[in-house]
């Protein structure tokens, strides 16, 4: 049996003592609270200890650091398990009461058991969940090709239309900083695409004068985007970055409990 | 007069100086660093060759060759405990003559050992910056819990949350409120969880009803607990129901597609978009916005926030979305936090003036100091 230090380490830490919590908690009702603190902890802690400390236990390839994002994916796989009960739990609540848009839960679940089942036939029965041994595509495959990823691409394309719309209203000038967005936009867009060109086409002799009028467009547009548009990002990036920190420092100690549904601060 | 272009004699290669051998400090062992002068005029095509061996036999066997100008390499093929010599000499490769015929005089190093540090080096800037900030935000937790008044600017976003949920209340149709789509394991989807907890509160006491769709299954799992916790925590656990907080799907676009359509067909009238989002966040707010809700969004990356300040009424900006817990609750701990974060960012925008302006009088050393790794 391998016991290295980091496997160990990571074992007691995020199994043995939560379960040992688990079990005081009923004892302890305090301690309840207090178990999902230590486990924070010692995730929170352990990243920020890799980073400066090199040891393999920690951060060597089969270090802690590594094996607990392995566990993070363990655990991601049993709450997927979770998800899926309740979305079928879900869906046979809303067809047994008949509530209002139940015909969309029976083609729900219709996918799920349909997509599911053949998806998991084709791992029990080894043929290969989406390539038949004679290298042909699964029922499974066909599914995805046919009805999931068109519905997929059709969700994404609608974004074109949205970023219009959203365009259309944020672009209005009411006041003083939309009109300086609507320039400042308009520009970028004129800046982005032979416009001036395109227009210049039908009249020879203003095409080399709309060329160079293009390319200084393009060059106050690479200066919008890397200057003010740059600055603000940067501005927000560290702000937003120092909230993170803080939050993290603030979860690690146990000082933000909001999260774990015992109320900001408590 | 063409210049000399054949290789020369062996005698004329000269041998390369202050050659040192040394475990790669920082490091988590298995690898050694060498340095050393590179010689003096070296002919076109020549390199260096590297050789190792175990003592006290000496098997030299071969570990790369270098290009002239480097002066460094890490050999990371080194076993941690075992002792090693290595050997560097200036060869000319490409040439007709025997190898052996034009290589220069070796230098060999002391022995060394390669092993595991305790403390990356590379990163002593930023282990310093953490201490640092740290030190500063467990001060300021300090002064709040003594009583120090701590002011917070005001922050509309978070002031309208009690008026969206109020207005759903007056209507009776329900709060949407949308956590992201990343899982726990990212800051923000923390927060939004964190916010979540104050919204469900606010829902169980006016009466309210709550709906969470989730798209991780994780943050789906800590959703449900804060929401349980909230409305228990208000003294109305029989308005608490299972499915207010319900799991749709692990794809990222039909998880899209089943909200934007509850939207449509519920018309919530507040709806709440904060967490992580990537190109879900036009499509759902703009949905959401055609309802006619009151939506307050928040996001501390700025890729989506364009579209979010473009459809919502309101929009946490960046650190605003870290600061909704201290500013929620009004804990003196929480905006103690607060305050030492407002301390690092004052602290940041001096040293990055001092940046500009010594970068400016060409003093390239300033901005070494905050290289890292």
């Amino acid at each position: 049996m391998n016991l290295e230090f980091g496997r160990v380490a990571i074992v007691v830490l995020f199994a043995l003592l939560p379960i040992a919590g688990i079990a005081l908690g009923f004892f302890v009702p305090t301690l309840r609270a207090r178990g999902p603190l230590f486990v924070a902890f010692f995730a929170g802690i352990i990243p920020i200890f890799s980073l400066y400390i090199p040891k393999r236990f920690l951060s060597g390839e089969t270090g802690m650091r590594p094996r607990l994002d392995q566990w993070l994916i363990i655990v991601a796989g049993f709450a997927l398990l979770l998800g899926i009960v309740n979305v079928i739990q879900n869906g046979t609540r809303r067809i047994a009461r008949r509530e209002k848009g139940w015909p969309y839960s029976v083609v729900l679940l219709t996918g799920l058991f349909v997509t599911g089942g053949l998806g998991i036939w084709g791992a029990i029965s080894g043929q290969g969940i989406t390539t038949l041994p004679d290298g042909s595509g699964t029922p499974f495959k066909w599914l995805a090709d046919n009805f999931f990823l068109p519905l997929q691409a059709t969700i994404f394309a609608l974004l074109a239309f949205f970023m219009a719309s959203a365009a259309f209203r944020a672009f209005r000038a009411r006041n003083t900083e939309a009109t300086i967005l609507l320039v400042a936009g308009i520009l970028v867009m004129a800046g982005r695409v032979p416009l001036l060109e395109f227009l210049a086409a039908p009249f020879p002799p203003i095409q080399p004068a709309a060329a160079a009028a293009s390319q200084g467009l393009g060059k106050l547009t690479e200066w919008i985007m890397q200057t003010p548009n740059g600055a603000a990002q940067s501005g927000i990036i560290i702000g937003a970055a120092l909230g993170a920190a803080s939050m993290a420092i603030r979860l690690i100690l146990g000082i933000e409990k909001g999260y774990l549904g015992l109320g900001g601060g408590e | 007069m063409a210049p000399e272009t054949s290789a020369p004699p062996a005698a004329a290669l000269s041998a390369p100086t202050i050659f040192s051998a040394k475990d790669r400090p920082g490091d988590g062992g298995n690898a050694t660093l060498l340095t050393w002068k590179d010689p003096a005029l070296l002919p076109a095509g020549a390199v260096l060759q590297i050789r190792r061996a175990v003592p006290p036999a000496y098997e030299w066997a071969d570990v790369a060759t270098v290009k002239p100008g480097v002066e460094r390499y890490e050999d990371t093929t080194a076993k941690d405990g075992v002792v090693y010599r290595y050997e560097i000499r200036a060869t000319v490769p490409d040439t007709s003559a025997a190898a052996a015929a034009i290589a220069g005089p070796p230098v060999v190093s002391d022995p060394v050992a390669s092993h595991e540090n305790w403390f990356n080096r590379d990163r002593t800037n930023s282990f310093i910056a953490t201490v640092l900030f740290i030190l500063v935000l467990l001060i300021s937790i300090a002064m709040a819990k003594s009583g120090k008044n701590i002011f917070i600017r005001r922050i509309a976003g978070l002031n309208a949350i009690d008026e969206a949920i109020g207005r759903a209340t007056e209507i009776g149709k329900k709060v949407l409120y949308i956590p992201g789509i990343q899982s726990m394991d990212e800051i923000q989807t923390i927060a939004s969880i964190s916010i979540l907890s104050y919204v469900a509160r606010a829902t169980a006491r006016y009466g309210a009803d709550l709906d969470v769709p989730n798209k991780d299954p994780l943050t789906f799992a800590s959703a449900r607990e804060v929401v349980r916790s909230a409305y228990l925590a208000e003294g109305r656990p029989d308005l608490y129901r299972e499915e207010m907080v319900n799991y749709v799907t692990y794809d990222q676009f039909a998880y899209t597609a089943a909200v934007s359509a509850r939207m449509i067909r519920e018309k919530p009238a507040a709806i709440f978009l904060i967490g992580y989002f990537f190109a879900e966040s036009l499509i759902l707010a703009e949905t959401g916005q055609s309802t006619g809700a009151i939506q307050i969004a928040g996001q501390a990356d700025p890729t989506q926030l364009p579209f979010f300040v473009a459809t919502c009424d309101y929009t946490l900006i960046g650190e605003e979305l870290y600061a909704a817990s201290a500013y929620l609750t009004r804990e003196p701990i929480l905006l103690g936090s607060m305050r030492a974060q407002d301390i690092a960012k004052g602290i940041v925008i001096v040293l990055g003036i001092l940046g500009i302006i010594l970068t400016s009088l060409g003093l390239t050393w300033y901005a070494a100091l905050f290289k890292t790794q």
